[in-house]
């Protein structure tokens, strides 16, 4: 075959030139407009000192995509256009001179279907250790419909749960047993038993809980739901137990979540970031397939995004979240927290729960991001939280989400199950309230102080717990201060 | 089978003011009762269809009164169904044996 001069295809033949060019030549395009399939990435890098903003953005581009160091001559046999990504906008950073925001877009063909893995080993592989840089973070990415589709997505989702447990209109409660390693399967099981009997409606294994000497999972199992189909004899209403089925290999993952199946457990849970997301994917896919909810526990998180200048901000492994599966999510309590974390939270619960969410800066939401119908997942708000907590917490995180109160319900004079009753004696007393109108911010402590004349345990838990919540105000506004100044 | 709640059996009054908030969210009122239930029934009776034509509070109030004179055995709860999320929003126990 002979090609005609005027072929556009000879236009682009070039000779090899061998040598180290400049990232910048290659993989710094402001020109260039990004296609609605592309994958977007905001990065906020930090340079070495002496190099140029143009050229450390487009040196992760070139690192996370086509580039290596000095030129091949094979790069000659493709048309490398299709494949590189580029950095096409640098922002400063207001207040940070040593910082800047590097805007990136990556062709769709970079990737592999629906593998959270490969988006992670090519956009979060090498580049972060990149010579070039001092540090480097992922702010957030924008992932195009047509790649989403590539997901399976939550397994059920915030509707379809919502339906096989019969509760609407409110939060749903939970509670972590604790000690989280040493009770005997029969002592964690009665645990289980009186918070769901008290009215939680899930109990939750915690994220180191697997299968240690003193209580094998398969024990753990048969007691726990044991606790879980008595409480339901007894309330008439669904109930659940978080079972962890994190464990060494795979095939023990499966073993165990099959078995919780069999035992007819609605809730099986997965350690997502120990277990990584590879495993975990598969798990959610088992339980779309076998019809198990999914709560994912985030253990190590902070390993990766708790670096302000370095590493991969929560916000991003959300969406990898969503994406992979889970029904519910843990995220964050926000009551007790800074200004900043609250918005940041708040703009997360929305990643998590819409179906889109527009580009805000003010909110850390560097893109627009349209879920195209991908079902929505639970935020989980855990840690430190009780029952004076209750009217902000419905105020702020709204009907669609899973409070959990662990030393919030076992910490009660009166035990598991009175805690249990005043947790659920609050919300329900809460919620009434929304519905008649009433301000919950400004009106919350009269409305839980009318609900506590009708109920004993809600008494005793504000009582208890009234010092805490003037204590953990207090300190939040001196770490608010020294943080402003 | 028992039916465990939390709160005191809403008023006439209570109730008036949860029928304002599912109407002025625009969710459709729908009635529903049971006998027995169980923590597995998702499928109730209806009272009826979904009150789509339901515009004050007194036109459902009218028919949670007419299904408990009706069924004043049975458990009876008033439903809010949302088009736009294609699910329940609400779902509120207004009557027990």
């Amino acid at each position: 075959m002979t090609t005609s001069m005027s072929d556009p295809r000879a236009a682009v033949r070039e000779a090899y030139r061998p040598g180290v060019r400049e990232y910048r030549e290659a993989y710094f395009d402001s020109g260039y407009t990004p296609a609605g399939t592309d994958i977007l990435a905001a990065f906020r890098v930090t340079p070495q000192p002496g190099v140029a903003p143009e050229e450390a953005g487009a040196a992760v581009a070139a690192e996370s995509s086509t580039g290596t160091w000095t030129t091949v001559w094979s790069d000659l046999l493709t048309d490398l256009d299709r494949y590189r990504a580029r950095c096409y906008q640098i922002e400063p950073v207001p207040g940070r001179p040593d910082q800047l925001i590097a805007y990136i877009a990556y062709p769709l063909d970079l990737f592999e279907e629906g593998s959270i893995v490969n988006l992670m080993s090519s956009v979060v592989g090498n580049v972060f250790g990149f010579k070039a840089l001092r540090a480097l973070r992922l702010e957030d990415l924008r992932l195009p419909v047509a790649y989403l589709k590539t997901f399976p997505g939550p397994p059920h989702g915030i509707a379809v749960e919502r339906d096989i447990l019969d509760k609407y209109g409110r939060p749903l409660l939970g509670g972590t047993i604790k000690p989280k390693i040493g009770l005997s399967a029969r002592n964690y099981g009665r645990s289980v038993y009186e918070l769901l009997r008290g009215g939680l409606d899930f109990t939750k294994d915690d994220e180191n809980v697997n299968s240690q000497p003193v209580m094998r999972w398969r024990d753990r199992y048969l007691f726990t739901m044991e606790a879980v189909r008595k409480a339901e004899d007894e309330t008439g209403e669904r109930k659940g137990h978080y079972l962890n089925v994190t464990a060494g290999t795979m095939e023990d993952v499966y073993r165990r979540a099959e078995f919780a199946r069999e035992l007819g457990a609605p809730i099986i849970m997965s350690d997502f970031l120990t277990m990584g997301f590879t495993a975990h994917t598969s798990l959610s896919r088992w339980c779309r397939d076998n019809g198990v909810l999914l709560h994912c526990h985030r253990a190590m998180h902070a390993v990766v995004d708790r670096q302000p200048n370095h590493g991969i901000h929560w916000r991003v492994i959300a969406k990898w979240l969503r994406m992979a599966g889970g029904d519910q999510l843990h995220n964050g309590t926000v009551v007790g927290k800074l200004e900043g974390d609250r918005t940041a939270t708040m703009a997360i619960n929305d990643l998590l729960r819409e179906d889109f969410i527009a580009a805000d800066p003010s909110r850390g939401i560097y893109f627009d991001q349209a879920w195209a119908s991908m079902p929505a997942v639970f935020p989980v708000a855990s840690g430190g939280i009780h029952v004076g907590h209750m009217p902000e917490l419905l105020d702020i995180f709204g009907t669609d989400s899973v409070l959990q109160f662990g030393g919030g319900t076992q910490g009660h004079p009166g035990g598991n199950r009175a805690g249990a009753t005043a947790v659920r004696v609050a919300l329900e007393a809460v919620v009434r309230a929304r519905g008649e109108g009433r301000n919950l911010t400004a009106e919350g402590p009269e409305i839980l102080a009318a609900a506590a004349r009708q109920s004993t345990e809600l008494g005793e838990a504000l009582e208890l717990w009234k010092e805490t919540k003037f204590e953990f105000d207090e300190v939040d506004r001196l770490d608010a201060s020294a943080a402003g100044s | 089978m028992p039916v465990i709640t939390y709160l005191p059996r809403p008023d006439e009054a209570q109730v008036a003011k949860q029928i304002t908030y599912l109407l002025d969210h625009g969710l459709i009122p729908a009635i529903e009762y049971a006998r027995d239930p169980g923590p597995r029934d998702h499928y109730w009776s209806m009272w009826k269809l979904p009150l789509f034509e339901a515009r004050a509070v007194a036109d459902v109030q009218a028919e949670i009164d007419a299904c408990r004179t009706a069924h004043p055995d049975c458990f009876i709860k008033l439903v809010g169904y949302d088009r736009q999320q294609q699910a329940r929003a609400m779902s509120l126990l207004v009557h027990q044996p």
